[in-house]
Order: structure tokens, then C-alpha cells, then sequence
């Protein structure tokens, strides 16, 4: 008889998520369960109008109704000088409207009452007299000399111009278009999407009167940038300011910002001396917090006539809602939008981004898109396959000509990214082989030969995460180095702290790995503090894929810096000099004799027991880091998607879905395949059936999930994912991020895998959601603008 | 969290006091099923009822699936997912199990009633262009008594239908006659999607004749959810593919789609004819047991 020996799980590979014990059994604590002894509850009101005049408000019945405490508006604001929030890209948002609605849902006024119902019922008695006015709605006409100001609250601000923003060699490029045989031109939207987490955006403000402390438990997810902001809008002292964000059930960059309804919370207990909870309801959610994308571009791609390509040129509109709210490193109002050379190796690149005020919500850095790439990615594989088209290329070997080769490597591109390694060949031929390319083309050959619409879709995608190095990028002047900190009991049970905050990424799971890697200790044996302020170092948080390349790096050297103070404990411990000792992935032991060793246990103990310590150690176990990271890491991946298309409907079924994910070393495989199934699924949402579109008065179209799809299990073929691994020479793991990866790859590969389908009607492109409604208007050679009311 | 403006509550023990109930609430009181349109709507505040008639514990009188005589009869209070489930349903209409199969989710299709889908007569509503397809009728219910009206006599525009204020739908009614065959076509956006435009049709066929038919549209303003035209169109006519194209051609040309997300007028307008013509096919090709 064989026995199984029951070890522990330790260090890299697959483990249950420690967060799903609580999670899977509704034990999770989000903002919404956070319940105070004397809490208040809080609702907006919302603006009806995208444009309007606020002539006047009348409170006086919501004030009389029965539960209320308090009715606060823009004027109550204005007094405490709180009328108006800075963003995170330098402009200002109104808290509550004053002057003027900017955009449909934008907040008006705030009730505070005893309870939910009694809150939504007054707002409902709030008068507002409104002027309506006529509405910006085509980013495309932003800019004519007609188009009303949207911002005439600023002074200077004369058009809904916001800013001018251009990389790569405008020169050098326009040399290589008017040198190239092929030159080919296409308008490109990637329409505006909503990230739609699960959980809406709320928070239950505590100021203590007596204390002068707030705490503020918060769907953030970037707790400590908050409280930096709260501090320096609200003149609070930033150590009287405690942000906690408990559970958070999805965020998706859509919680990186600060919303007004947060600040009214705050505002509310002030007010009331009363805790106050704020969470808003699922229209609010998607009508007025951080939406993605609204990219209206251009692109020409210059190639050879045996598809070399050669340059990439793009002109992007980009629609930022009536407040630039964006988050984006400050030297990137585009964000990094410029790697939209994508993982080709080009003679030149250039690109101009102009952002344009609209009578919509504010936002643009949300839905994983990695600070722009997504839409960057779209842009050039969609490209790729434009140039594919007019070449008669199969779109496959056209890349294969045209991506980077390993010896490339580390590789500066045209636009100045340093990308650090790679192997894109071996990733899109493993991408084929698992599709089994050569087979999918002659049936589809023959399908369209019975008049069967069939469509095989190519994308490759260079993600660019981890943002990141300190003397380039910040936030509002807060640069993206991240902290850790790191104890070890006693008894050998460790504690670590990060700045980066989970919304379901499984941080609690994979940075126990992390730990458990450096020093052998068991995963379970290892808890990770997050999300609160008070508990935790200071750091940027969770967004653009950055918690594993920049936090799990501070983690790793955090714990490698315990190894070596455990080293010295060991030394005394043994009696023999550190140089005499060597580590065994659980143990320091003596050179050369295995037998003579000790664990990190057994150090962890004598370093807070009587023993004596030489110099160099101060006694127990513990240690902290900031992690500047020197680079960003580069992900990427190859895609192929296989479509059907009902050629009497229009509607799109996704057959098969093949996903070769490059993500460097990978610390958990379950948790980065759950990353990569979730992001595939968003990818085809996005490519298939979601836009937020608006009608000619500005009206949101898409305010609720009867309206706004989510893609289901139905949708979504069983993913066959691969994987390559190219480590990150400069991450201390080798990991370099995948949050972000799927979404950033699959909307384009579904896109690609349609207009594949589509060719025997010369169709070269259509805007997503490919809608059966838009795939049958494309057929009869007519492709919509699929951000604007349906005609 | 949306919560609705504040009314009052009422649980029916029968379907006497239901009646009773609706009649001393007055005209602002709703009755509530599987609440899955009206919830909503309130939660929304779109509709503001001041009190709801729960009928959710007459499941025993009103929510059986049977044959009585030539009659298939279905329970106002039958659910989605009971009517999905029926063999019996199944056996005389494949109809319903085509369109159950694309209502909504599974989670709606457990509490989403037959009675509520008819009542809350919703444009886009599936079963309103099934039981047009059938020819069913509804028997309600008031205070003077019981009466029977045509499904296709039920709706007199979007969201609103024949039933008095305290009024109950009982059941349905649809008869069964030998020689049929039936389907449902429906396109949407995302599984679990109201309809793009949906056509249900029933034929009865003598040898290679059809005898009778019934066509039911939905989602592209079909008065009644049903296509007159392209019935009387095929009636009569062989039943090959150039009828029932020729069929969707009149359902198409006698529809009034209205643009939204969904989709422009002219695509709707081809999917009125494209599934009519489908729906057709398949129903005949049952009608002749030829597909299940
Ligand atoms: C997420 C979602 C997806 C959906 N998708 C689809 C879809 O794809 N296709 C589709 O056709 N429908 C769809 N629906 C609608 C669904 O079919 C209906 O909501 C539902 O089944 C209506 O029945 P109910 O019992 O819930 O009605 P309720 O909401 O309880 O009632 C609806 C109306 O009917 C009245 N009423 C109910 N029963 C009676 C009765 N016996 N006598 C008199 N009046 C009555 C009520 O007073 C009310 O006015 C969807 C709904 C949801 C929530």
C-alpha cells in the first residue's frame, strides 16, 4: 500500500484561492454590508438633461419628508468651498452642479435620511427648474465652430477642446507613406463601454466629532491615492483620513477615481455627525461613473507590396465626457496609447490624439484596458488585417512576416517603449498549431463555397504593465512605486501588507505564493493585509495590471530581505559565519552539510527569543520595501478566433476560441487562466454586443442590463488556452501581468474573425458591437456609427 | 439599490378574493406573479401601483399544463420553466418549447408566469406572437363572471390589454387539431435578450396543401403579434419553400418595426420575412413528422 503524504501547498503552482473560503459562501464583506450603529442612508439626484441651466432647485418638500435629515445642493457646497473636485487628469468635476448639468445623470443634489427608501422617495420631491440646452453628442463634432461650450465654467475655455497630444516622428513617418507601394487608410471606432462590475460604486462615511477621524470604507481601488486626494481637496490632515476598501466585487479601472456620491458621503457626516452610507443603484452606475474608450480613429498603415509593413500613422479623437476624469500618468493624457506600434517592427510611427469635451460622463481610463492599449491594440491588429485585405494576404503569415523576432529583443520601438523580452513567433505558431490553422481555412474554403459564412480571426498584442517607473509615470503628481511590508511571527507564521487592493484578482492567494516562494513557508501559513490604510503601506494600487509586476516585486524583495536577515539569526543560531551558509529553499544550512540547517520557523522563533544576535540584526523578524520598478513589463499573446455567421440574420455565433497567453513566469496557473477566461469573455461582450450609445439630446441608451449586455456562458465557447513563458529579465520573478491581457487581445481577434466571414461581401470593416443588426447592415454594404441612436 | 415608491401588500388565498381584492383596491392595484415585469418596473418607478395582489398561492387552481378534450390548456400561473418542462405542451406544440428555450434566463423562466408575459403585453413579447401563432384563447375572470377572449383580441397597444382592472387571467386555451406542426424563430442580441424580431408560426397540412396556418410576430409592430396577411397569403397554397418565402415577403411588407439598439427599420423588416419564412419551414417540415 502506497500512502499520500498531505503536504502543505508552498511557493508557485495551482492552490485554491484562500479568498473563495469566504467568497464562495457569502461571506465576503463589501461596502454595502458595512453597517454603522447610527448610520444614515444617502441618494443623489440626477440630472434628466445631458445640456441644461439650473435655474433653480426648491427643497423645501424633500426637507419636510418624513425620515430626512438633510438636503445638501451645489449651493451648500459652494459655501464649504466643495462645489467643485479636482480630477485625476488636472481638470475639475463638479461635486453637486451649480451652473449648469454637463451630462445625463450627472449629481444634482444629495438627500441624507434614516433609511434607504425614505432617501429615494424625497429625492423624488426635489424641484429643479432646468433651461435645456442643445447637446454635444458626436465626438466627431466637438470641435465645429458651432458646437456649444460645454466648460464655460472655466475661464479660457472657449471651445471643448481639452488637449493636443502626439509620439513618434511625424517626419520621418510621412517619408515612409510617401515612399511606400501599399498605403492604406480606415476610420476605426472603438465605441464607449461601460467596465460594469458586479458591484456598483458606494461608501459609508464615519467622521468622529470628537476625534477629528475619518474613516471612510470605500469600493477603491487604490485606497491610499484616495486618501492623498481627500486630504488635499477636503483640507483634511491626511493621518486623520483612514480608507478602507473591504471586498470589492469587481472594479476594472472603473474604481480608481473619486466620484462625487463618495465625497457627498463624506460631506454628509460632517453634516449629521452621523455615519452616512452612499451606494448607488445600477442605472446610476452605468450612466455616471468612469465609462472606457469612445476612440474615434484614423489609421494608415504603409507596407510593401509583398506585405513588409513599414509605418503606422493614426489621428484619434478621443471623447472624455464634460470632465476630464481620466486617470493617466501625467505625461500621457493619452495614456500609453502610443504603443500602437504593436508588435511589429516598423520603419516609423506617429500618432496624434486631440480630447474633446462632450455632454457625457466623465472618465476613460476604465475596463482593463492598461492605461489605452486596448484601444491601441485594436487599432493596429485591426490594421494588420485591413492591410491583409487589400494585399489578398492570409492574415496569419502576415504577421509571421512582420512581428519582432526574439533576437530583437530587448527592443526600443519607434515610439519609444522599451519592450524587454519576447518570443512572439513561437507564441502565434503555437496559436496555429492548437487551432490547427491549415485545417480551418480549407473548410472554410469549402464552406464558402455552399454559401456558409465562416470566419477564422487573427490577433497578436504586446501588453505594456506595471506601471511604473517613478521618474515617468504618477498619478497627480504621485509616483507608481509601490510598498510592502513584511512580518514573521514567532512562531513562523507571517504577515504581509500591500498597497495594491484586490477586486477579485485573488491578491490574498497569489502573493502568499509569492512569500512562500522566497522563504519556504506554507501559503496557508501566510496572510496578506490589504485595503486599508491604516494597516498598510503606501502605494498606487490595483489597475492597469500593475499589482503583480510592481507589488509583487516589492513582495519578493521584501521577503528576500528576511531571507537575508535570517541568515544571520541562522548564522547564531548554528554558529558558523552567514558566508558558511546556504540557502535550500526552505532552510539555511551549512555548506555542504544539508543536516546542519534551520527553517525560517525555527529562525523566526530565535529571533524574538533570548539568543543572542550579532551585529547587523536588531531581533525579530521583519522587514519593508518601495518598489521602483525600472521598467514596465511586456506581456502579449497570439489569438485566433472562429466564428459562423448566419448569413440570413446576421448574428454571430463564436464556434472555438484558441488564447496563447505570454505573461512571463506564472505564479498561480489557475488564477491567471481565470484572469484570461474572464478576459475573453469581456472581449467578445465588447467585439459582440456592447456599446453605451446616446441619441441627439445626449439620452444614455444603455442604462441597464436589459440594455447594457453582459456576455453569458452561452456566448462563450470553451476557451483553449496556451501558454509560452518568457520571463521579464529586470522583474525579480519574472512575471510581468496578465490582468488585462485577454481584454486587451480578444475584442480584435473577434472583430477580425466577422470581417473574415463577411469578405465574400467586401466587407473590409465594421465598428463594434457587431450586433446582428450591424453584421447584416455591413452585408448590405452600409456599416452604422454604432455609438449614436440607431436611425 | 432601486427600490420602488412606497405601496401596500395583499396575498390572495383564491381566486374569489383575488377578484375581491383588486375590486375594493380600485384601479391603481396590480396584480403580482411571477413579478418579473412588474418588479422592474417599479423598481425604476415606471409604474407606481398602490397596492399588489399577490396570486402567487393559487398555484393549484391556476398553474396546471393539460388536455381537456381538444383542448391544450395552460395555467395563467403556469410558469416558464413549467411550461419549457411540459410533455404534453410539447407533444401537440413544439412551438412553446422552441420559444420557452429562448426566453429570457433560467433564473426569470423559474418565477416569469404565462398569464404575466400575455398581461404585461410588452411589444417585444415572445409568447404574445406564440399564442398568436396558436390562435389561443384566455379566459378571464372578473367580478360578473368568466369570459374568453382570442389572444390575438388580447392587446390594444404596448402594455396594455382588454382586462378590466380586476380582472384574472385564468388560463389559456388552445385548440388542437390533427395534421399540425409548429416553431419559433427568434435573433437577439445575447442569449436571454428580449427578441429582435421573432416569428412563430403553426400549419396544418392536407398531404402536400396547407390546410390552415398561423403566423405570430414580435418585436416589429405586428398588430395583435400576428401577420393576417401572409396567413390568408398561404392559405390554400402548396407547402413548398416559394410559399413560405413568398409568405414572409407579405409578413415583411405588412409589419411597422420601429428603430432602436436593436437594430434600423429595413433589418427588422428583413427578419419579419427571414423567420416568418424559417418558422414556416420547420413547422411544416414537422406538420409532415419530418423534424423534431
Ligand atoms: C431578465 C429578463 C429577461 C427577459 N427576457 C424575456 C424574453 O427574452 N422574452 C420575453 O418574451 N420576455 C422576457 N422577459 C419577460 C418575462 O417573460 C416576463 O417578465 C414575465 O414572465 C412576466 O410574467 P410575470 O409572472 O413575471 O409577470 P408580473 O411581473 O408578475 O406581471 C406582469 C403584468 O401582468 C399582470 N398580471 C400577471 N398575472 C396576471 C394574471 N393572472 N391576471 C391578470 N394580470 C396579471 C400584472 O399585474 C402586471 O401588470 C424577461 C424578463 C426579465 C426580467
Amino acid at each position: 500500500m502506497t500512502t499520500v503524504e498531505e503536504r502543505p501547498h508552498t511557493g508557485f503552482g495551482r492552490t485554491l484561492r484562500k479568498e473563495d473560503v469566504r467568497l464562495v459562501r457569502g461571506k465576503g464583506n463589501y461596502v454595502d454590508d458595512v453597517r454603522l450603529p447610527g448610520m444614515l442612508h444617502g441618494a443623489l439626484l440626477r440630472s434628466p438633461y445631458a445640456h441644461a441651466k439650473i435655474l433653480s432647485i426648491d427643497t423645501s418638500a424633500a426637507e419636510a419628508a418624513p425620515g430626512v435629515k438633510a438636503v445638501i445642493t451645489g449651493e451648500t457646497l459652494k459655501g464649504l468651498g466643495l462645489a467643485w473636485m479636482p480630477t485625476l487628469s488636472y481638470d475639475t468635476q463638479a461635486v453637486l452642479a451649480t451652473d449648469k448639468v454637463r451630462f445625463q445623470g450627472q449629481e444634482v443634489a444629495f438627500v441624507i435620511a434614516e433609511d434607504h427608501y425614505a432617501a429615494r422617495d424625497a429625492v423624488e420631491l426635489i424641484d429643479v427648474d432646468y433651461e435645456p440646452l442643445p447637446a454635444v453628442v458626436d465626438a466627431k463634432k466637438a470641435l465645429e465652430a458651432d458646437a456649444p461650450v460645454i466648460r464655460d465654467d472655466k475661464e479660457d475655455q472657449t471651445t471643448n477642446h481639452i488637449f493636443d497630444w502626439e509620439a513618434g516622428d511625424a517626419a520621418k513617418t510621412d517619408e515612409v507613406f510617401a515612399n511606400a507601394e501599399v498605403v492604406v487608410e480606415q476610420d476605426v471606432l472603438y465605441p464607449r463601454v461601460h467596465p460594469a462590475p458586479l458591484e456598483t460604486c458606494g461608501s459609508v462615511a464615519d467622521m468622529d466629532p470628537v476625534t477629528g477621524k475619518l474613516t471612510l470604507y470605500t469600493t477603491s481601488q487604490a485606497p491610499h491615492a484616495h486618501r492623498t486626494v481627500y486630504a488635499l481637496v477636503a483640507g483634511l490632515p491626511e493621518h486623520k483620513i483612514r480608507v478602507i476598501s473591504p471586498d470589492i466585487g469587481g472594479g476594472f479601472g472603473n474604481k480608481v477615481g473619486i466620484y462625487p456620491g463618495y465625497v457627498m458621503s463624506i460631506v454628509g457626516s460632517i453634516v449629521t455627525g452621523k455615519p452616512v452610507k452612499w451606494v448607488e443603484d445600477r442605472a446610476e452606475h452605468l450612466m455616471s461613473t468612469a465609462f472606457a474608450r469612445d476612440y474615434h480613429m484614423r489609421g494608415e498603415i504603409a507596407a510593401t507590396k509583398d506585405g513588409k509593413i513599414l509605418g503606422l500613422r493614426v489621428k484619434v479623437i478621443a471623447d472624455h465626457g464634460a470632465f476630464n476624469a481620466t486617470a493617466q500618468p501625467t505625461k500621457f493624457p493619452a495614456g500609453f496609447f502610443h504603443v500602437f506600434t504593436g508588435s511589429y517592427d516598423l520603419e516609423a510611427a506617429h500618432c496624434t490624439v486631440t480630447g474633446v469635451y462632450t455632454n457625457k460622463a466623465p472618465g476613460g481610463v476604465a475596463y482593463a484596458c492598461s492605461f489605452r492599449i486596448t484601444e491601441a491594440v485594436y487599432l493596429v491588429e485591426r490594421m494588420v488585417d485591413v492591410l491583409a485585405y487589400e494585399l489578398k494576404a492570409d492574415p496569419a503569415e502576415l504577421r509571421m512576416k512582420n512581428l519582432l523576432k526574439p533576437d530583437q529583443f530587448p527592443y526600443t520601438t519607434q515610439t519609444g517603449w522599451e519592450y524587454d523580452s519576447g518570443n512572439y513567433p513561437k507564441a502565434l505558431q503555437l496559436a496555429m498549431d492548437m487551432a490547427g490553422y491549415d485545417a480551418l481555412r480549407k473548410e472554410q474554403a469549402e464552406k464558402r463555397e455552399r454559401g456558409e459564412l465562416m470566419g477564422i480571426g487573427v490577433a497578436f498584442f504586446t501588453e505594456a504593465v506595471g506601471a511604473g517607473p517613478r521618474k515617468h509615470m504618477d498619478i497627480l503628481g504621485l509616483g507608481m512605486a509601490d510598498g510592502a511590508e513584511l512580518r514573521i511571527h514567532p512562531t513562523g507564521k507571517a504577515v504581509l501588507r500591500i498597497s495594491v487592493k484586490t477586486q477579485g484578482q485573488g491578491h490574498e492567494t497569489t502573493f502568499a505564493q509569492i512569500v512562500g516562494n522566497e522563504l519556504g513557508l506554507p501559503t496557508a501559513d501566510i496572510e496578506v493585509v490589504h485595503g486599508d490604510t491604516d494597516q498598510t503601506p503606501f502605494g498606487l494600487g490595483t489597475y492597469g495590471s500593475r499589482s503583480t509586476p510592481v507589488s509583487g516585486a516589492a513582495t519578493a524583495l521584501v521577503a528576500r530581505k528576511i531571507r537575508d536577515k535570517a541568515r544571520i539569526v541562522a548564522s547564531a543560531m548554528l554558529e558558523v559565519s552567514p558566508d558558511d551558509l546556504e540557502w535550500a529553499g526552505d532552510r539555511w544550512h551549512v555548506k555542504g552539510d544539508p543536516e546542519q540547517g534551520k527553517t525560517i520557523q525555527e529562525i523566526a522563533l530565535a529571533a524574538h527569543s533570548t539568543l543572542e544576535l550579532p551585529e547587523g540584526v536588531e531581533g525579530h523578524l521583519d522587514a519593508t520595501t518601495v518598489y521602483n520598478p525600472p521598467n514596465l513589463t511586456y506581456p502579449f499573446g497570439a489569438y485566433i478566433c472562429v466564428v459562423d455567421v448566419d448569413p440570413g440574420t446576421g448574428a454571430v455565433k463564436v464556434r472555438r476560441f484558441i488564447a496563447v497567453d505570454d505573461c512571463g513566469v506564472r505564479i498561480n496557473p489557475m488564477i491567471v487562466e481565470g484572469q484570461v477566461h474572464g478576459g475573453l469573455a469581456d472581449g467578445v461582450g465588447m467585439a459582440l454586443m456592447q456599446v453605451m450609445a446616446f441619441d441627439e439630446e445626449g439620452n444614455h441608451l444603455g442604462a441597464s442590463f436589459m440594455d447594457y449586455l453582459l456576455p453569458t456562458a452561452l456566448e462563450c465557447p470553451s476557451w483553449e488556452l496556451g501558454e509560452t513563458v518568457t520571463p521579464s529579465p529586470h522583474h525579480p520573478i519574472g512575471a510581468k501581468g496578465v490582468g488585462e491581457s485577454a481584454t486587451v487581445g480578444s475584442p480584435c481577434a473577434v472583430v477580425n474573425a466577422v470581417m473574415d466571414a463577411l469578405k465574400p461581401y467586401g466587407v473590409r470593416h465594421a465598428d463594434m458591437p457587431l450586433t446582428p443588426a450591424a453584421v447584416w447592415e455591413a452585408m448590405q454594404g452600409r456599416p452604422i456609427r454604432t455609438d449614436l441612436a440607431i436611425p | 439599490m432601486q427600490v420602488p415608491a412606497p405601496f401596500t401588500y395583499e396575498r390572495a388565498t383564491s381566486v374569489e378574493h383575488a377578484i375581491a381584492l383588486l375590486g375594493q383596491l380600485g384601479p391603481e392595484a396590480r396584480v403580482v406573479a411571477g413579478g418579473h415585469s412588474l418588479i422592474p418596473m417599479m423598481k425604476l418607478r415606471l409604474a407606481r401601483p398602490e397596492a399588489l395582489v399577490d396570486i402567487n398561492d393559487l398555484g393549484g387552481e391556476l398553474s396546471q399544463i393539460r388536455v381537456d378534450a381538444d383542448m391544450l390548456v395552460i395555467g395563467a400561473l403556469a410558469r416558464h420553466a413549467d411550461l419549457l418542462a411540459s410533455a404534453v405542451a410539447g407533444e401537440h406544440f413544439k412551438i412553446f418549447h422552441d420559444a420557452e428555450k429562448v426566453i429570457a434566463d433560467p433564473v426569470v423562466r423559474n418565477f416569469g408566469t404565462v398569464g404575466g408575459s400575455l398581461c404585461q403585453a410588452d411589444p417585444a413579447e415572445d409568447l404574445s406572437a406564440v399564442f398568436a401563432a396558436v390562435d389561443g384563447v384566455a379566459v378571464l375572470r372578473g367580478p360578473d363572471g368568466v369570459r374568453q377572449v382570442r389572444v390575438r383580441e388580447l392587446h390594444v397597444g404596448p402594455y396594455e390589454t382588454v382586462l378590466e382592472p380586476d380582472e384574472l387571467m385564468l388560463e389559456l386555451r388552445v385548440p388542437i387539431r390533427p395534421g399540425g406542426g409548429s416553431a419559433y424563430e427568434k435573433v437577439e442580441r445575447r442569449v436571454g435578450d428580449y427578441p429582435v424580431a421573432a416569428a412563430g408560426a403553426a400549419v396544418w397540412l392536407d398531404g402536400d396543401t396547407v390546410r390552415e396556418v398561423g403566423i405570430g410576430l414580435t418585436a416589429v409592430g405586428a398588430e395583435h403579434f400576428a401577420a393576417p396577411e401572409a396567413e390568408a397569403a398561404l392559405r390554400g397554397q402548396p407547402a413548398t419553400e416559394e410559399s413560405f418565402q413568398a409568405a414572409g415577403r407579405v409578413a415583411a411588407e405588412h409589419c411597422n418595426p420601429s428603430a432602436d439598439q436593436r437594430g434600423p427599420v429595413d433589418y427588422k423588416r428583413h427578419l419579419a420575412a427571414e423567420l416568418t419564412t424559417r418558422a414556416l419551414r420547420r413547422a411544416a417540415a414537422r406538420a409532415r413528422g419530418q423534424e423534431a
